[in-house]
């Protein structure tokens, strides 16, 4: 523990390659390899898939259920649109919600817990307190208890998505901030009358990230799941659009009989939550000093 | 000293639920898009907008339609639902017991067999079963628990094998305990949502007990590796376990939500789904509160047997 370098050096300790070094150690996993490769490939399939889509994703071009076959790959829906043409279309929706979510539950959880664990005394005591009667209100309820009011639009969904977020982070970064606030370079800041936001940002911030980053991976998880939810119950994303949760929504009544309109999309979300998770799994395997924690690769 | 301890705890959770009353009321009241409108759709003239704001009291001041909501809510008067115009409790009432049911078969369920898998992870620790286990809950915990719902609706239901109802809806006059053929699959679905997260939480905080200073002394003092587990190893990890156990059965409450939907299974979760539907806002409170009573709840009885459990946190 004791670090004989001079004081000066210490903040010099996290270099940008030890940040190169924890991705390439995560990337040592196989389970992260994996992860990033499906995560890939639902981009590619998100971003990508309305130009290739062969038809217009809301024009009516056949019968409803029509079987899969030459014209339609996978079939039509409910309303006899093609349900191809609609899966390339349905994913840029729940992906850039679920990223956008994510990133603002990261940004106001992190600030109030970076907040509460280098203020330490009462405000701590009154942000973690407040912390906790949001996190009674799980997500999906918080926003259908809001949507009921404002209607669903996607911009309110993913601010209270991101919202909901906020307690679980601010926890998270608090138990990882407070680690760092007793340390040697964060108490020579402070003695050199440093700026409480500039340590918060150039001291604690940078020593966190990687913690953060596994937290934020799980918030994108957590942010599929809720958003895609939300969907498929019919207060996310609206029709006519085309959506892979709303996909679900629309055709789940014909499951017995037509099950590729609800299974495809259904595994277009399970992969794309998949992925991340299995990223987030790998670097947080990366934290826990390797093999001790996790065991297995 | 217990006491005192415990007794701030439950402070602290009544504190916790009268701040969640108020961001439910202030959610329902104060956002644009006020109850009477959201009934009447916006053509309604101003006339019949006021008309029903004097009805639902909407045209009194804020605290005081609060204080008389929160009342009504201590004795179980949740006002009339604004669709069926029949009391609130007596529509909520039996969806309430319904998810009971459920919430209760699935921890009944998932607590020990989770325990049971964690424990059997950490003893293989990198070999066999937990290599195998391992890997399945890591694929398994990454999928949204209505997705896996659904996979079970068709491999169960409908397209592989036909042996259980898709939906869980019964009969009106009926309950689900008459008809435990409609529990099966959300419960499963819940159980299979749960078990990754809890049975790996227990798996390490097991193998880090085992790693531990104290299980290491009994060890060499010659106790056998039986007893060490048990009485030493088992009950250190069992702190976190509880946490984590809270943690779950909260979140059933929430993620119920959209597995109740998936199997329109006759719980609060639908009844608040059909309630956003119908803009039944009194509902909605009511449901949305029931909810963080719960959670919090459950925290609070965790944070308890935490603190009986451990000796160094009565402090």
């Amino acid at each position: 523990m004791v670090d004989m370098a001079s004081p000066m050096d210490i903040p010099a300790e996290r270099p940008k390659r030890a940040w190169a070094a924890t991705l390439r150690t995560a990337f040592g996993y196989r389970r992260t390899r994996i992860g990033a490769a499906i995560t890939l490939a639902i981009l590619v399939i998100a971003l990508a898939g309305p130009f290739l889509a062969p038809y217009e994703p809301s024009a009516f071009i056949s019968k409803p259920f029509a079987k899969p076959g030459a014209e339609f790959w996978l079939g039509t829906d409910v309303r006899g649109r093609d349900v191809l043409s609609r899966l390339l279309y349905g994913g840029l929706a729940v992906v850039w919600m679920s990223v956008a979510a994510a990133t603002i539950g990261m940004i106001l959880g992190a600030s109030v817990g970076m907040l509460a664990a280098y203020s330490r005394g009462w405000l701590a005591e009154v942000l973690m307190r407040v912390m906790d009667v949001f996190l009674a209100l799980p997500t999906i309820i918080l926003v259908l208890m809001v949507v009921s009011l404002l209607g669903p639009q996607k911009w309110l969904v993913v601010v209270l998505v991101g919202i909901s977020h906020m307690p679980q982070v601010a926890r998270v970064s608090q138990g990882v901030a407070a680690d760092v606030a007793g340390r040697d370079f964060v108490l020579f800041a402070e003695a050199l009358n440093v700026p409480r936001w500039k340590i918060l940002l150039r001291e604690i911030l940078p020593n966190i990230m990687t913690p953060l980053l596994v937290e934020y991976g799980i918030r994108i998880v957590w942010s599929i799941a809720g958003i895609a939810a939300l969907s498929v119950m019919g207060y996310g994303i609206q029709p006519p659009e085309a959506d892979w949760g709303l996909l679900i929504n629309e055709n789940r009544g014909r499951l017995a009989t037509r099950p590729l309109p609800v299974l495809a999309p259904a595994i277009l979300i399970a992969l794309f939550a998949l992925g991340v998770n299995l990223m987030a799994e790998g670097l947080s395997a990366t934290i826990s000093g390797v093999a001790r924690k996790t065991g297995a690769k | 000293m217990l006491w005192r301890t415990i007794g701030l705890r439950l402070l602290l959770g009544v504190v916790t639920v009268l701040a969640v009353t108020v961001l439910i009321f202030a959610a329902t009241n104060v956002l644009p898009g006020d109850a009477a409108r959201a009934i009447l759709g916006r053509a309604a003239t101003p006339q019949a907008v006021a008309k029903l704001q004097a009805e639902m009291g909407l045209d009194r001041p804020l605290v005081v339609q609060y204080l008389s909501w929160l009342g009504g809510m201590v004795h179980l008067d949740m006002g009339r639902s604004l669709v069926t115009r029949g009391p609130v409790v007596d529509l909520i009432a039996p969806r309430f017991g319904n998810s009971l049911i459920l919430l209760c078969i699935t921890s009944a369920i998932v607590l020990p067999l989770s325990l049971a898998t964690g424990i059997a992870m950490a003893l293989t620790k990198g070999r066999g079963f937990d290599n195998i286990a391992n890997t399945l809950l890591i694929a398994l915990a990454g999928i949204p628990e209505f997705i896996v719902g659904i996979v079970l609706i068709v491999l169960l239901s409908t397209q592989v094998l036909s042996v259980l109802p898709p939906t869980s809806m019964v009969p009106s006059g009926q309950t689900v305990l008459g008809n435990p053929q409609v529990l099966v699959l959300p419960v499963m679905t819940l159980v299979l949502a749960i078990l990754p997260y809890l049975s790996r939480l227990v798996r390490s905080a097991l193998i880090d007990a085992m790693a531990s200073e104290y299980v290491v002394t009994a060890r060499l003092k010659g106790l056998p590796e039986r007893q060490v587990i048990v009485r030493h190893a088992l009950r250190n990890s069992l702190l976190p376990a509880i946490q984590a156990s809270a943690l779950s059965l909260g979140y059933i409450l929430g993620g119920a939500v959209v597995v109740e939907f998936i199997f329109q299974y006759p719980g609060m979760g639908t009844a608040l789904r059909d309630a956003v539907g119908s803009r039944d806002l009194l509902v909605i409170q009511a449901v949305v509160l029931i909810f963080a009573c719960g959670y919090v709840l459950f925290n609070l009885a965790a944070d308890v047997l935490s603190i009986i459990v451990t000796p160094r946190l009565r402090g």
